[in-house]
């Protein structure tokens, strides 16, 4: 038998099912209207392809969708939880009917595998309406009282769009809050879809706005004096900023922002699925996950195993088309995100670490970056403590548990954590120990609607996600 | 086929038993066993699940429906076989497809000790091999000068493979050293011909206990370690595959010496055998996609492979009537 090898044939996910208009608008008010700001244009990242036009909401755009959540919070707020639920069972359901479509376009606009936004995003997305449409007509059971804070102002990132869209929108509604969104510059598209879904799903106009733009749309939206409550996901930088403008005013905010989480790897870890863990957790999503465990800290006596293995199964991973069903790695979200990695990377060579990226071909247009690793990293260095929100993992040793969990904790974020034992009690120990909203233990980034999510420290505050994400759009 | 067998004969006495000195007493085998990284069973189910949503299409399908039909053990352990239905197998085994002669044999035909010589008879000089199984297949429970025997009366009728059955009772009881010994001496019973070591995954249950079985047989100098006799449910699962293949990987990088994986029982379906070469491939690597080191124990596969062939050249699937039954 000639070893000619197993190359698999490409294995595209057809882009028919698809339909993107030349240009988009904005969607106040339960219509697609003009924006007045200057249009931009959206690409997909693994070809450079302008994809469509899109509306920017300057600020009187952005009042005009402010009073019309406004106007739509009355009914909607008073409408029975039971019929509450009702608009997000169905909401729910057309999403996983329309699960392909989101899915394509999700990759086509991001970057991401299509594997991943058809496994992981969209199912998430589907649960996470259907979840929170549960607790509609529960909420007095919740903790949390009953009454709807009124208009919520939802700024979204670009790593998971759709997901990000649904963790905002599900548990707003389900409360009786009407929205305004703005989805990231970048990634629009999904998000004015689902802006079609909800006519479909004959939502009351006004109970979700979408209005796309960039940061000053974003400025005009949190800063907006009418908006009741703010939630952020994205860069602490920004973070930052909405929690300055907001300061002073009776706004609720919640942030959900950077991470540099550590993957703890004890020397009595399952190897094989660690090294799956480590690898899920960096290189899922290329890295673009604020949650991502960007730090793998391994325990001395194991690391040279750990690293060989890792290097291993890294050179299996499949870079390129985000359609390719069998692509692992997809395209990074941007250029200006691309630049970002690469300088990080470079200033890790120049701090002394070891760079070892993964032997792969990278296509010639679109934006992409090799899955890399980094060793010989300290925690002085500027990739031990940066986000570099990339497919970029910095490799550091410990060599007793009081040191990993010094080490992992010794930085200005504390989104998650991971730990890879097969010591139960260890697990328990160090979960209490780790300053991290979520600990992982042998596994990672798994995500459900009813768990709570949300970090300590830079990583921000408030948790998204089961009974305690009630409490951010309840009083 | 044979060099590389050949090779892999001398090394394992050489190599490995000596380098990886462990198998002095059971407290030493099972202190070198119990030291082997645990497997985490929800890791390791989501890894084999991740590797079968790869989309094998057009020319990589069709390359791995050969190889696979090439790494069947096309396989007939009854009580109501005959020396008629061996020699009809044999003659399916030659010809899978007897209209296309591009279509690949299988790797071999396995039967009970009984009618090996039949099968030997009947596949000539084709390079199609006999495999037979020994050692009281399917439970292993017999004295083992009658284990010896039954694998000797295989040789001698013309096996060119012995599949054995470890004692299940005696690995379970912590009896490694027992296990890694009757091992040994059925190896040595074996002669030229090449000894896998059938683990019974089913009966064995969990991963750390399908791993450290597949390191006994491997340091026991087993050629190839097989899933199960096709007798026990479950019996091929590919997250027991996934983690063979890591403990001939890992196996190979400590030792030199390579061994062969064998999945047997339960894999029905085309779409099935291609998830295992995808696992084989990502998880092992290319060197063992050959049926020198990688079979599948299997009598209904073969016709679906088939069938999936013959779509995959005309673009119509024909149905069962299309392909032989035996």
């Amino acid at each position: 038998m000639a070893k000619a090898g197993f190359d698999y044939a490409p294995a595209p996910e057809s882009r028919s099912i698809v339909d993107i208009l030349p240009s988009y608008g904005l969607f106040v008010g339960g219509e697609f209207v003009d924006g007045h700001g200057k249009a931009f244009k959206t690409v997909n990242p693994a070809s450079e392809e302008v994809l469509a036009e899109i509306a920017e909401a300057d600020d009187h755009d952005v009042d005009l969708a402010v009073k019309a959540a406004r106007r739509a919070h009355r009914g909607w707020s008073r409408m029975p939880g039971s019929e509450r639920a009702k608009y997000l069972y169905r909401i729910a359901r057309i999403i996983a009917e329309r699960s392909r479509e989101l899915a394509v376009l999700e990759s086509i606009d991001n970057g991401k595998p299509i594997k991943e936004s058809r496994d992981v995003d969209v199912p998430i997305v589907s649960a996470h309406f259907f979840y929170y449409a549960g607790w509609a007509d529960k909420l007095r059971y919740a903790g949390f009282g009953e009454q709807s804070l009124g208009v919520a102002a939802q700024v979204i990132p670009w790593n998971f769009p759709l997901l990000m869209l649904a963790w905002k929108i599900a548990p707003a509604l389900a409360c009786g809050n009407t929205v305004v969104l703005k989805p990231a510059e970048t990634t629009p598209l999904t998000a004015l879809l689902f802006a079609e879904i909800c006519q479909q799903a004959d939502l009351p106009p006004g109970v979700v706005n979408i209005v796309t733009g960039a940061g000053s749309t974003g400025q005009a939206l949190v800063g907006h004096p009418d908006v009741d409550k703010v939630a952020f996901t994205g860069s602490t930088e920004v973070g930052k900023a909405i929690a300055r403008t907001v300061a002073g005013t009776d706004k609720r905010v919640t942030l959900e922002l950077g991470g540099k989480a550590a993957n703890i790897v004890f020397d009595d870890a399952p190897l094989d699925q660690a090294v799956e863990g480590i690898v899920n957790g960096i290189f899922f999503n290329q890295g673009h996950v604020c949650c991502a465990g960007s730090r793998m800290l391994v325990q001395e006596s194991v690391a040279e195993d750990v690293l060989h293995r890792l290097k291993r199964r890294m050179a299996t991973l499949r870079v390129g088309d985000p359609l390719d069903k069998n692509t692992d790695v997809g395209a990074i979200n941007s250029a200006e995100q691309l630049l970002r990695i690469r300088e990080l990377s470079d200033i890790g060579e120049a701090e002394g670490a070891q760079r070892w990226s993964a032997p792969c071909e990278l296509p010639s247009h679109g934006y992409w970056f090799p899955p890399t690793l980094f060793t010989d990293v300290t925690q002085a260095h500027r990739i031990a403590r940066e986000e570099i929100f990339g497919p970029v993992l910095s490799v550091l040793t410990f060599r007793t548990p009081a040191e990993a969990v010094a080490k992992a904790n010794n930085t200005p974020y504390g989104l998650s954590a991971g730990v890879w034992t097969e010591k139960g009690s260890r697990i328990l120990k160090l979960a209490n120990q780790l300053r991290a909203g979520v600990v992982w233990a042998n596994t990672f980034n798994k995500f459900d609607p009813a768990s709570p999510f949300g970090g300590y420290k830079e990583s921000g505050y408030g948790r998204e996600g089961g009974k305690h994400g009630l409490e951010a759009y309840l009083r | 086929m044979l060099d590389g067998m050949v090779t892999t004969e001398s090394e394992v006495e050489t190599t490995s038993i000596r380098d990886l000195d462990v198998a002095g007493s059971d407290s030493s085998l099972r202190r070198f066993l119990h030291g082997l990284p645990g497997v985490d069973q929800v890791g390791a189910e989501q890894r084999a699940a991740a590797l079968g949503t790869r989309s094998i299409k057009t020319s990589a399908k069709a390359y791995a429906l050969d190889l696979a039909i090439s790494m069947v053990d096309l396989t007939t352990l009854e009580g109501q076989d005959t020396e008629g239905k061996v020699r009809s197998l044999a003659a399916k085994a030659m010809h899978p497809d007897p209209s296309d002669p591009t279509c690949p044999a299988t790797a071999a035909v396995c039967v009970y000790p009984d009618l090996v010589a039949t099968a030997k008879a009947a596949l000539g000089t084709s390079g199609v091999k006999v495999a037979a199984v020994a050692t009281a297949f399917p439970s292993g429970r017999a004295a083992m000068d009658i284990k010896l025997a039954d694998t000797r009366d295989a040789v001698e009728a013309g096996a060119d493979e012995i599949d054995m059955v470890i004692d299940r009772g005696a690995f379970l009881s912590g009896r490694y050293l027992e296990v890694y010994e009757e091992i040994a001496q059925i190896r040595e019973a074996c002669g030229s011909a090449h000894l896998k070591v059938i683990l019974e995954t089913g009966e064995l249950q969990t991963y750390d206990n399908v791993r450290r079985a597949s390191w006994l047989a491997m340091l026991a100098g087993g050629h190839f370690i097989k899933t199960s006799t096709g007798k026990i449910q479950p019996a091929a699962t590919l997250p027991v595959t996934l983690i063979m293949l890591e403990a001939v990987r890992d196996f190979r990088e400590s030792t030199g010496t390579m061994i062969g994986v064998k999945p047997a029982g339960g894999i029905r379906t085309a779409k099935d055998a291609i998830k295992f070469l995808v696992t084989v491939n990502e998880v092992a690597g290319p060197d063992w996609l050959d049926p020198d080191w990688f079979r599948f124990g299997a009598s209904t596969l073969l016709n679906d492979l088939l069938m999936q062939r013959i779509k995959l050249s005309t673009g119509r699937y024909s149905g069962p009537d299309y392909v032989t039954v035996d």
